[in-house]
């Protein structure tokens, strides 16, 4: 075996730090109900305490996600799940 | 409304750089650039045009400085002027809801409106069943004529193609006592004398036309002038952040609380005297008893439903019980009620007792403000620890549960009434009638009990197993701590679990 299974996962990371949170992340914990198989198996999904990517405004604005190396800003379901599927594809 | 929605993520902005300026102190020199900062020149507009969206913004902080929008009288009056009015102000008055009428789109009157995808069948059942003959076909397609049309919604009930729509006005329809309306110009007024502070207007405007008069800045004046000020924190603000409650109680204290109360503390107060009350009025002959606890539910008793008024608990809420304590403990101190509802604002104004109520967005402002995140607090170790019960308050069906379980002289059948809405007026007002399917009747205006408030931040579902959680957790750290008195809280829960098989629980749900 070259890699395990979970290495091959697309990792969505989902910032919870308090202005993300207040910014919308907690709706983005819903996501692998909206993702559906099967492309919800094929990723992991874990908050991280603050990524500090609000802080100036140059990443542009809270909440935030990365989906692997991806950074999302003014994150939404729907713009995570398109990068999931633009990575998915690949 | 509860999903993410553009007017949400306005306010919350707002929020932030309103107490990121207050917290500096340059609220006054600043504030009248933040609708330009907002949307600045050559911004793509969401009304006509950035003027309308700016003017928007303008009267959306003059509610977040703790305004009325209604009552202004000169237009070109600037924010720093309200903010230095608000700077010196001592006291917070009602009501504790505005419309901004700037923001009000003047819905058209809720009507039924047939679609494109009416096919002109044959059968036409639209025409035959309306009953006034108000449906002809023009073009091959079913249209509604609305001098005739009353509104009874059967040609919707029978197109086979589900061509007929309701557009409906979203804050008179959630409205569940008709307190708001339109005036002459189409705009929403409410009407302050019957609304009930449910707040569910405010959530549903797609508009986000319906605003809180914020009391966020009396709080940072506060926190800022030195005197002690005080934190009770409603039991569902913990499902709301990210993070332990510990770590939330840290997170208060930087901001500059002195200390914080659980009102969950207050909770166990409250199903103590419940319990005790509901067996009293029982043994009197009374059929039921209601619950007390929700503020918008009491409220809408007193104003709407009088003949329900004699079986609603004279018992306190867990927010007044909790205030009554703090007082005593930090005397001059200001105290400081943190949840996700709107008629506890004005709860908290009629008892002179709690000073100022800051919802569950407010507060993560002013965390976001101070930069303070919640995940990177040390959590603090808690100087009380309220019962499972108690805690669980936010959860629908279960202040009845915690009430249930204290009583053992009589059997307690509870019935949930979840969420006031029209429906469910119909349901309590029947039971104030006849009998209700039970005798301890609980009652929530928010439809899945305190979690589904009208600002929250987290999704009800995940909030509720937020609390679920957290209880697991700190019973499972309380046990460990209280080992030797294991045996004895063994013998009460054997006792809560014979009361719990004898309760069906009926829920008035629709």
């Amino acid at each position: 075996m070259e890699t395990s299974k979970d290495a091959k996962k697309i990792r969505v990371v989902i910032c919870s730090g308090t202005t993300c949170y207040l910014m919308g992340a907690s709706e983005l914990f819903g996501l692998e109900k909206a993702l559906g198989e099967p492309l919800a198996s094929r990723i992991t999904i874990e908050g991280s305490p603050c990524m500090n990517l609000c802080k100036g405004g140059e990443y542009g604005k809270a909440p935030f996600v990365k989906v692997n190396d991806a950074l999302i800003s003014t994150a939404t379901v729907h713009k995570v799940i398109e990068e999931i599927r633009r990575q998915a594809s690949l | 409304m509860l999903y993410n929605n553009n007017a949400t993520h306005i306010r919350r902005e707002l929020l932030v750089k309103l107490a990121s300026l207050a917290f500096q102190g340059t609220l006054k020199e600043k504030i009248d650039r933040v609708p330009l900062q907002m949307i600045p020149k050559g911004s793509p507009s969401i009304r006509c045009c950035i003027h309308h969206d700016r003017a928007v913004i303008k009267y959306r902080l003059m509610a977040m400085l703790g305004f009325s929008v209604e009552r202004e009288t000169d237009e070109l009056r600037l924010l720093s002027s309200y903010a230095e009015e608000a700077l010196e102000r001592t006291e917070v008055e009602d009501p504790v809801l505005t419309v901004i009428d700037e923001a009000c789109s003047a819905c058209v009157q809720s009507h039924y409106f047939v679609t494109n995808a009416c096919r002109g069948c044959v059968a036409r059942p639209c025409v035959l069943n309306c009953p006034k003959k108000a449906i002809q076909m023009i073009n091959g397609q079913a249209r509604i004529d609305p001098s005739l049309c009353v509104n009874c919604g059967l040609c919707q009930k029978v197109c086979p193609y589900h061509a007929i729509v309701k557009v409906p006005v979203p804050c008179e329809e959630a409205c569940p006592v008709g307190a708001i309306s339109k005036d002459s110009q189409g705009k929403e007024h409410i009407d302050f004398s019957t609304c009930i502070y449910c707040g569910k207007c405010m959530s549903e405007c797609p508009f986000g036309a319906i605003v809180e008069r914020s009391q966020m800045l009396d709080v940072i004046r506060a926190l800022q002038s030195g005197k002690p000020v005080v934190a009770l924190v409603a039991p569902a603000i913990v499902g709301q952040f990210p993070g332990d409650y510990p770590q939330l109680v840290n997170a208060l204290r930087r901001l500059g609380f002195q200390r914080v109360y659980e009102v969950a503390e207050g909770a166990d107060t409250t199903i103590q005297r419940e319990a005790e009350e509901l067996v009293e009025r029982v043994h009197r002959g009374e059929p039921f008893m209601t619950t007390s606890c929700c503020p918008a539910y009491t409220r809408c008793a007193e104003i709407h439903l009088p003949e329900l008024k004699p079986y609603i608990s004279t018992t306190k809420s867990p927010m007044l019980y909790t205030a009554e304590k703090a007082k005593q403990e930090v005397g001059e101190g200001v105290l400081v009620f943190i949840g996700p509802c709107v008629a506890k604002k004005e709860e908290a104004l009629k008892s002179r007792l709690v000073d100022f109520v800051l919802n569950t967005e407010e507060l993560g402002a002013l965390l976001v403000a101070k930069e303070i995140d919640i995940p990177h607090c040390e959590p603090e170790t808690l100087i009380e620890t309220p019962s499972a019960g108690a805690r669980s308050f936010p959860l629908v069906g279960k202040v009845s549960q915690a009430v249930a379980e204290k009583v053992q002289e009589i059997q307690v059948r509870p019935f949930v009434v979840d969420g006031i809405d029209r429906q469910n007026i119909k349901v309590l007002r029947q039971a104030a009638k006849t009998k209700p399917d039970g005798n301890l009747v609980e009652v929530m205006a928010c439809q899945g009990g305190c979690v589904a408030g009208p600002v929250t931040i987290s999704k009800p579902n995940l909030a509720a197993k937020k609390i679920e959680d957290w209880i697991r957790k700190s019973t499972v750290q309380k046990s460990a701590r209280e080992g030797q008195e294991a045996t004895q809280e063994a013998n009460q829960e054997a006792n809560k679990e014979a009361n719990r098989e004898k309760v069906p629980v009926g829920l008035g749900k629709h």
